[in-house]
């Protein structure tokens, strides 16, 4: 589930096809250098490995619960991934839409909430900066 | 009170004070930075919570001072509140605020 290779959604959809899904949904979330970024050519992704990997076995196992019969798969990329790559990928089958819909949204929003994971923007000027949650560079030093 | 009990495989086990009841405390990405290094051993605290293991840490590691006064937790890669209950071969994550996605 964490990777450090390039994600592909081919494999996330064939990882997620059955006969008995009606619906499938593709979430990638990708590296942006927004205006206000400043010149963003990729971010650097660590983890706590053996946690995220836990994390993303819960997320799964809950939404399997919540959405019987969805078929999940996820990656999350690891080291430098460059802009406009996909840092997530998130693949969901399941026997109709909403469902597919609903399980792809439930699952980012609980890795967004929860997956061990920090990024470091690599800047156009060669500067690396850790980012917090809200997209801003942060602070080094007391919060 | 006893000084010591006998654990599940019949061996004696000698509790706190003695300093063989231990965590280990790892820190993550920024924190690691701040530190100056990604992990310790500190001797299980009393009370044996996340927030006194917090503040051990601080106690031996003059960087760690440096890391916030509220921060996120996990024990054994779940998370948890700073007053969560630790116990002997316990690890201890200080994780900074998350960014995945």
């Amino acid at each position: 589930m964490l990777t450090r290779d390039p994600i592909s959604p081919a494999a996330l959809l064939a990882e997620v096809a059955s006969p008995e899904c009606g619906g499938t949904c593709l979430f990638l979330g990708t590296v942006r250098d927004g205006p206000e970024d400043g010149g963003v050519t990729g971010i650097e992704y660590s983890a706590y490995e053996p946690m995220a990997v836990a994390e993303l076995d819960r997320i799964r196992a809950e939404a399997a619960k919540r959405w019987p019969g969805a078929r999940i798969a996820v990656r999350h990329r690891l080291g430098l991934v460059a802009t406009e790559d996909a840092s997530i990928g998130i693949a969901v089958a399941a026997p109709h839409r909403e469902a597919a819909f609903a399980t792809c949204r439930y699952v980012i929003e609980a890795v967004k909430q929860r997956l061990p994971v920090w990024k470091k923007e690599l800047r156009a000027d060669g500067t690396m900066l850790w980012v917090d949650p809200q997209g801003r560079p942060a602070v080094v030093g007391p919060e | 009170m006893p000084t010591h009990a006998l654990n599940a495989c019949g061996t004696v086990w000698l509790p706190g004070p003695w300093g063989i009841d231990v965590v280990r405390v790892k820190f993550l990405a920024r924190y690691a930075e701040l530190v100056g290094r990604e992990e310790i051993e500190l001797p299980l605290p009393q009370p044996a919570t996340v927030a006194e293991i917090v503040r051990q840490a601080k106690h031996k590691l003059p960087a760690a001072r440096q890391l916030p006064e509220h921060l996120l937790a996990a024990v054994n890669f779940h998370h948890v509140q700073l007053d969560a209950a630790v116990r002997d071969g316990d690890e201890v994550a200080l994780l900074p605020p998350l960014a995945g996605g």
